[in-house]
Order: structure tokens, then sequence, then C-alpha cells
């Protein structure tokens, strides 16, 4: 009992962790290196605080926080369980990366406002940790709203008038979807189900007919719009103002992945497999979410501007997860967490890389982006690893989620999303890998020389980015080798306590 | 001791009542404010003691001028008005400190000791119509209230403040008129003025007074809901607020309205509840259509305000909406979510009013046009705000949260599943002017004007804090918010036929 004890300790410190942090900041604004340090060393120490609870968690223990009950029913309380432990895990060990990445980036760029920049990023964080260990839908809603408005300071960093306008479309669809949505479903599952407890094999077997379910989970899967589902996605790309590490961070990992997340979170913890997959209550979303899935693929090979093909790419990505979730069976969820994680890595490579390039050559566009490679062949060979890891391909941890995720199509006998989950492979190919070709092998447009003064100055960008870049490449390849442990972890949801 | 602390209802409106004409005789304004400073910080202690009696030992019956009821005036203390007297005492006592600065910079010095005069007569006033169980006293109160009250607007220094007055004096009139009608028809039914008394004798009646019941009901109804500015019933609230000097609005907002709707309950739930049937009656109906527009209606137009004061109080019109919305579903959640909301929204809107108070001190404008970047340079100033303002919105964390949360599941438990989703799209419609103000007042360049603004002094900044602070508080810790109001609810409704 007293190894519990100190682990209910390590979930509130790891949620309090970057909160002080971001308290602390401030303080030292006027010393930048001692600033930067203070993020450094709390995203060290959250990533340790969250390594310190895995072995805890799959061992099979739920260390549980509850801090105080708001109304009956309604309390703030934390329960650590497999997903939300490797969403944190996720979460925390790329905040490290990313800082470093973010000092690099923010300094070459000179950018203003650097200390509110860390603390939001820091809020953000410790926000995503309350998602991360939430145990009932109170505390996820309450952690999903401090992340939208925490966030928003990030989005309009430029605070230029097209910066504003999308903080705006941020702040509204994804304010709106989750109170006029995400609100309502939290409140009729209470009505329905007495509590609203994240529970082994969900809360409303029983309670509430198919046709309800398949309501109940449009709300919960339309309301909880950062999940970027279509037609919800509009967000995302306008969120692409915001300098890149938010962009990489929060728009690739911690805020979108935070969505689907929640998503697959509810569907095992409130829904239940079995209460999904009765009279085919998940269906429609199998084929909402394939949709999708196809047509931010199409959409992203129509996007010459990076970051732009990169965020509809991470919608099309996102809805995998979405997918797997609605298949309502134990490969299909597990496959979805896996897919968290690895397109954490491989998306936030790319988005280093998008960004690597803009600091070394302000470069925006795909198509002026021809030779670029043999200028930064670091970058855009990480960016090759990146690409082949979201595509699916061996050696790389993109791979596994895809097959689980086939598989677990497969198990539950949806050819349908087999059919598209392969087909969307191949589109991402197709807007990844030319990318990748046109910067190694293609000449340097003639005008560029004209109006970007040639690509002589062009060199990699400074060291801290490169690290960073480098480091998630390796993550990437790094995840193929420990799927298993992951998948081991996951395994627990469904035969843990 | 003893003797005294039978003696605490009366002493509740006396002391603001001896104060007040004591401050007209001091002629000094600082003087007149050490005054109403001790009566103002004495009064939640009185309450408080009575509240404290009436959890312990039931509702306080008080014979004024020891003439038994229902011949004599009798005060009554139950839950409900305990509840209410808490409130309005304690809103007092918290901004009371604003005044003294806020009240040297906008009032003559020689009209400063009248404006203090004026103010403990509206609290006199208003603890009054809350005290009393006599329905013709509870006339004589909402008199001496409204009278004062007229007396504190039209002492705005902008000269439109006398019509806005003047506005408020005929409407405040007719409201007046159609109360003192309603109480006639009781009396000609009953022969009583004693509201225990009138609802013993109603349910007793013979049906074919029903119809003049009705229309004593429905003059009631109708005066009453001037006084609370129930749409379409508002039109004085906007331009009252604006005008009037800035403490006058920030205490007016939070207490004069809640007061009026005080009374409505207590007509409708104790006096006719126990005699008609609402089922019969299409009240709820009205109610819920009248509150619906006034959440949708009042926050659009606050959306196209340009002045903070009028945009804050079309604000106020919506919140009051919220609170009619319960009492037209009229279920235990649902009036609990009302009750609970008049002390929540009370908190946010003194917060919001005060801090635009301190701009006012600090800026000399309310506009917004003016106030860009203030943030900056105001940030406890603006930081409250904001907390206020996502209070208003109804995010999670904060006391709006709470009040929409019993108000949602109470109309569930009615299965009005539209009015779930209504009343969180209009929550999203304050996002719009909420979150308009904090683009300006964070996210545009500081304004020249602003060069020399600076948070306000303490007296100025502490009430301020408190309340948002209390905006929080009452988000996470509800046990006496809600615990209080959900045994008044309970005792409401308990009484009903």
């Amino acid at each position: 009992m007293t190894a519990f004890g100190s682990a209910e300790n390590l979930v509130l410190l790891a949620i309090a962790a970057p909160l002080v942090c971001a308290a602390l900041l401030p303080v030292f604004r006027k010393a930048p290196n001692l600033r930067e340090a203070v993020t450094l060393v709390t995203a060290i120490a959250l990533a340790a605080i969250v390594l310190g609870l895995l072995p805890v968690v799959e061992a099979g223990g739920r260390p549980e926080a509850r801090l105080v009950d708001v109304a009956p029913g309604l309390s703030i309380a934390f329960k650590v369980e497999p997903l939300g432990m490797l969403f944190a895990l996720v979460a925390s060990i790329l905040w490290i990366v990313n800082s470093i990445y973010s000092i690099g980036y923010m300094r070459a760029h000179d950018e203003p406002r650097q200390t509110s920049f860390y603390a939001c990023f820091a809020i953000a964080l410790g926000s995503t940790m309350g998602m991360a260990f939430a145990g009932n839908l109170f505390t996820l809603f309450l952690c999903y709203e401090a992340l939208t408005l925490c966030t928003f300071p990030l989005v309009t960093h430029k605070r230029s008038p097209e910066a504003m306008r999308a903080g705006r479309l941020y702040l509204l669809l994804l304010l709106g979807t989750s109170m006029v949505l995400f609100l309502p479903a939290i409140i009729a599952t209470w009505f329905l189900a007495g509590t609203i407890d994240f529970t082994p094999g969900g809360i409303l077997a029983g309670k509430a007919s198919p046709l309800v379910v398949g309501l109940l989970l449009a709300l919960f899967a339309f309301g909880i719009g950062k999940a970027a589902l279509m037609p919800v996605h509009f967000w995302l790309p306008a969120a692409m103002v915001a300098p890149t590490p938010v962009s990489a961070l929060l728009h690739a990992v911690a805020v979108v992945k935070a969505g689907v997340f929640a998503i697959v979170k509810i569907a095992i913890y409130i829904f239940g497999i079995e209460t999904l997959s009765l009279g085919g209550a998940s269906d429609w979303l199998i084929y909402v979410g394939s949709a999708s899935l196809l047509l931010a693929s199409l959409i992203a090979l129509t996007r010459d501007n990076l970051k732009a093909r990169l965020a509809y790419s991470t919608i099309s990505q996102l809805a995998y997860v979405v997918v797997g979730a609605a298949l309502a069976g134990s490969t299909g969820m597990i496959g979805s967490g896996l897919q968290i994680a690895t397109h954490a890595a491989g998306k936030i490579t790319l988005f280093f890389c998008a960004g690597a390039i803009y600091v070394a050559s302000h470069k925006t566009e795909i198509s002026d982006m021809a030779g670029i490679g043999r200028r930064m062949p670091v970058t855009m060979l990480a960016f090759l690893v990146g690409s082949l890891s979201i595509i699916g391909l061996p050696p790389f941890g993109g791979m596994w989620s895809k097959w689980l995720l086939v598989l677990g199509a497969l198990e539950t006998g949806h050819a349908v999303a087999v059919v598209v989950l392969m087909l969307s492979s191949l589109l991402s190919v197709a807007y990844l890998l030319p990318i990748v070709a046109r910067a190694f092998f293609a000449a340097p447009a003639a005008e560029a020389h004209d109006s970007h003064g040639g690509q002589d100055g062009i060199r990699e960008a400074p060291l801290a980015c490169l690290i960073a870049l480098c480091t998630t490449a390796l993550l990437c390849i790094l995840l193929f080798w420990q799927a298993g442990r992951i998948e081991a972890l996951l395994q627990g949801i469904f035969t843990g306590p | 001791m003893m003797s005294v602390s039978s003696h605490l209802p009366v002493l509740q409106v006396v002391i603001p009542l001896l104060g007040g004409v004591l401050a007209a005789l001091l002629r000094r304004g600082s003087l007149a404010f050490a005054l109403t400073l001790a009566v103002s910080w004495i009064m939640p202690v009185i309450s408080g003691l009575m509240l404290y009696q009436v959890i312990e030992g039931g509702p306080i019956s008080y014979a004024l001028g020891s003439w038994p009821p229902p011949w004599g005036i009798e005060y009554r203390v139950d839950l409900l008005n305990g509840f209410v007297l808490m409130l309005v005492s304690t809103i007092g006592a918290v901004t009371v400190p604003f005044a003294a600065r806020s009240v040297a910079l906008e009032i003559d010095a020689r009209q400063q000791a009248w404006f203090y005069c004026m103010y403990l007569m509206c609290l006199t006033g208003l603890l009054g119509v809350t005290i009393t169980g006599d329905a013709f006293n509870a006339f004589v109160f909402l008199e001496i209230s409204s009278l004062s009250t007229y007396v504190l607007i039209a002492l705005g220094r902008n000269r439109r403040a006398l019509v806005a007055a003047f506005r408020y004096l005929i409407m405040g009139t007719i409201g007046a008129t159609f109360y003192v009608i309603g109480v006639g028809f009781l009396y000609l039914l009953t022969g009583s003025l004693n509201m225990v008394d009138i609802a013993a004798r109603l349910a007793v009646a013979p049906p074919e007074q029903a119809r003049a019941m009705v229309a004593g009901l429905a003059f009631l109804t109708v005066g009453i809901s001037l006084k609370l500015a129930l749409f379409p019933l508002h039109s004085w609230l906007p331009g009252a607020y604006a005008y009037a000097p800035s403490w006058a609005t920030v205490f007016l907002s939070a207490t004069a309205t809640k007061v009026a709707i005080y009374l409505l309950i207590r007509f409708l739930f104790s006096v006719f509840g126990v005699a008609l049937d609402f089922r019969d009656l299409p009240i709820p109906e009205i109610f819920l259509v009248l509150s619906i527009a006034a959440m949708f209606i009042a926050s659009i137009i606050a959306i196209y305000q340009s002045d903070l004061k009028r945009m804050l109080a079309y604000s106020s019109l919506a919140q009051i909406g919220y609170i009619m919305l319960g009492i037209g579903i009229a279920n235990h959640a649902a009036l609990t979510g009302s009750l609970v909301h008049l002390v929540n929204h009370a908190a946010m809107k003194a917060a919001l009013f005060l801090a635009v108070g301190a701009i006012f001190y600090r800026v000399g404008s309310v506009r917004l046009d003016d106030l860009a970047g203030i943030g900056r340079k105001m940030p406890w100033t603006t930081s409250a705000a904001l907390i206020a303002g996502l209070g208003l919105i109804g995010t999670p964390g904060t006391a709006g949260f709470i009040s929409k949360w019993y108000l949602a599941v109470g109309a569930l438990e009615r299965g009005w599943w539209p009015l779930v989703f209504l009343l969180v799209a209009s929550s999203l419609v304050s996002v719009v002017y909420v979150g308009r103000v904090i683009e300006v007042a964070c996210f545009r360049p500081t304004a020249d004007r602003l060069a020399e603004a600076k948070d306000p002094p303490l007296s100025m900044l502490l009430p301020l804090l408190v309340l948002a602070a209390a905006t929080v508080y009452f988000g996470i810790d509800t046990r006496w918010s809600v615990g209080i109001a959900a045994d008044a609810a309970a005792y409401l409704l308990g009484g009903l036929r």
C-alpha cells in the first residue's frame, strides 16, 4: 500500500509540476537562460514522474487521487489507467524534446512574448496531464476546456489580424462544440447511468438502447472538437498560424491527441466495448471516420503550404484513431492507443522539420523547396523517417498501429474499414513522399534564386532544432521495437483489475 | 445577550435605516463612508446568525412591536430568505470598501453623504423586502429600495443618468402599482396581508374564487417581473446600470434584481403554490419562453455594445433569464440551480462591474475602443475580470458551471431535451461577448491614453479579487452555496399542492 500512497502523490505532482513551472516563469522573465532552464528541468521532472508511474500501472495498479467533490456525483478526481498512462508518457517525453526545439526556434526567430509563450505551454501540459489521468468525465471536461483556453494565446502568438482571426475560429469552434455537444453528452450520461466515473467495462451497459448509444456517441465524437473529425476540423488548419513549436507539440500531439484520446477513453470506459458493438451502435462512426480519413488525405494532396498539408495529414491520421475506437473491438482499441503514440512521434518530427526549414530558409511552400535536401540533409532525412512511419512501413513505429487497426477491422468484420485503411496509406505515400523526393532530387527553381537570394545562404537550422528533430526521428524507429511493451500495457485495459 | 439575538430580524432592517438617517446628518462624505462601512459590515453578521438559527432550529418568526401575526407585521426568516439576506448583506459588506475612492471621484463632495444615505436606504429596502412576511410591508420596502435607487442612478455623472433614472422611475412605479393591485386582490379574497396566513386561507378558498386568485397572481407576477427586469419588461435596466455611478451599479446589479426574484419565488411557491396547481396554468410555459428569449436576445445585444457597463447590463438580463428558467422548470434540481445562480451571478457580476469601476477610476472611460491593451496596464483587474467572465460563460471550475449543470439536469429530469441544448447554446453567445472584451484588453497593442493606467488601490482591488476568488470557490466547493440552495428548494417544493 505504501507504494500506492506514493503513486497517488505522483499523479497530483504530474499535474501540479507544469502549473508550478508556469507560475515560476514570469519570475525569470529578465533572465532567458534561467527561464528556459526552468522549463527544461520541469519537463524532465515531469517525464520522470510519469515514468515513475509506469511500473505501477504495468503491474496492474490504478493509482487514484481525489481532490474535491464539487457536487454529489461531480468530483475532481484522477485515476491512472493504461491508455491515459500511454498518453501522458507520450506528451511528457515529447515536451522535453519540444522545449529544446522551442528554445532554438524562438531564439533564432527572436520572437516577442517568449515568457508568456513558455508559461502557456506549461499550463497546456498541465491540462494535458489532467486529461490523461482524469478519473471521470467532469475532470476530463474541466481539463479539456482549460487546454482550449491556455492554448489560445499560443495560437494567436503573432497577434497579426490573420492570427487573431484564426484564434477566434479556434476558440469558438472548440469551446462551441464542447459546450453545445460535449457537455450535454456528459449531462445525459449522468442522467442515464447515475455516474460519470470512468469504469472498466463502461457504465452504460443495459442503460440505453443502441439508438441512444449511437446518438450519445455522436454528441461525444463531434463535441470533442479537438479530435478534428470532419466537419469540425476547420480549426486545425487555421491554427497553423501559430509558431511551429506550438503546431508541433500541440497540434500534432497534445491538443489533437487529447481529443482522440478522450474519444477512445470514453468508448472504453463510458460506453464499454460490448455496449458499443450491441446493435451496431457505433457503426456509423466507422463510416464518418473513414470519410474524414480519406477526404482529409485528398485535401492534403492539394495543399502546397507545408504546414497546411501536415495539418490535413493530421486530421486524416486522427480519424484512424476514431475509426479504431468505432470498430468496438479490443484489438481496434489497442491499435488506436498505439496510433496515438506512433503518430505523435512521426508527426512531431515532420513539424520540427517544417519549422527547421522555415527558420533556415523562410520557405513555407512545398513548391519552393526543390533541392533543399542538399542544403539541409539531416532535416530532410528526419522528414523521410517521419513520413515512412506515418505511412506505416517497417522498421518504423507507425507500422504496428496500422497493423493492429487492420487486424481489428478484420476481427470485427468491417471490410470497408480495411479497404479504407489500405487506401489511405497509399494516399499518405502520395502526399508525403513527393516532398522528400523534390527536396533531394529536383533542381532548385530559377526564380527562387531571384526572390530569396538563392539557396547559397541556406544551411541547417540551429543545433537545438536539429537535436530535437533527430531525437523524434529516432523515437519513430524505437517505437517499432518497443511496440510490444506498449501493446502489453494497453492489454491491461481489458485484462486488468 | 439572549434578548439581542431574539431581536436580530428587526435589527437587520433598523440598523441600516438609522444608519441612513445618520449618514445624511453627518454631512461629510468621509464620515458617512465610515458609518456605511460599519453598518455594511454588521449586516452579514446579523444575517449569518439568523441563517445559523434557521438551519439549526427552523424558521424564525418575529412579531414587530409584539403584535402577533396575522394582525401585526411579521418578520419571518426561513431557509429561502435567510439565504437571500446573507447574499445581499455579504455583497454589501464585500464591495463597500470599493466605494470610498470610487464615490470620492464620481460624486460631488457635497452630495457624497447623500449618496451613502441613499445606499443605506436602498440596503434597508432590499433587506426589508426579503425579511418581511407581510405582503403590504414588502410593498413599502420595495418602494424604499426603488426610490433610493432612482436617486442613486440619477447621481451618475453623465447627464443621461437623469433620463435613465426617470425611465426607471416610470417603469418601477408601474411595477409597484401592479404589485399593490395584486396584493389588493389577495386582501379582498382573504382579508389578510400576512403571507403565511394568506396561503392558508387561499388553500381553503371556495372554487368560485379561483378566477380572482389568478387575477391577483397575474398582477403580482407582472409587477415583480418589471422589478426583476424579466424580458421583455427590462427596458429600464441597461440605461440604469450604464449611467449609475460605478459602485451603485455594482451593488444594484448584484442585489436588487435578486431580491425581486426572491419575492416572485416567495409568492409563486409559498403563497400561491399552496392553493393553485401550476400545472393548470401556463405560468411555467410563459417563464420558459421569456427566459429563453432573454438568454438569447439579451446576449446577442450584449455582443454589439461598445460600452462595457451597458454590455454587462445586457449580460445581466440574460443571466436573469437563466434564473427564471429554473423557476419555469420548477423541479428540485432546476430550482436549486436558480437559487444557487442568485449567489453565483451576484458574485460574478459584482466582480465584473467592480473591474469596470476600477477601469473607470484609472482611465476615465469604459468604452471598449479606449481600452485596447488594458490587460498589460491593469493585470490584476483584468485577470479578475477574466475569471468572472469565464464564470459568466459557464466554464467548468467556475460558479457559472454549477448553476447551469443543475438547470440542465432539471430540464433533463422533465425530459426537455431541447432545453438542454438551448441552455448550452446560449452560453456560446456569451463566449462571443466575453471573448471580444478579452481580445481587446489583452491582445491589442496598448493604446496611448492608457500610458498612465495601473491597477487601482488596494481598497478597490481587494473586493474585486475576493469576488473573483468566490467565482472559482463556488465552482469547486459547493457545500455552502448548493447545500443551502438545495435545502431551500426542497423546502419550497415541499409546500406545493
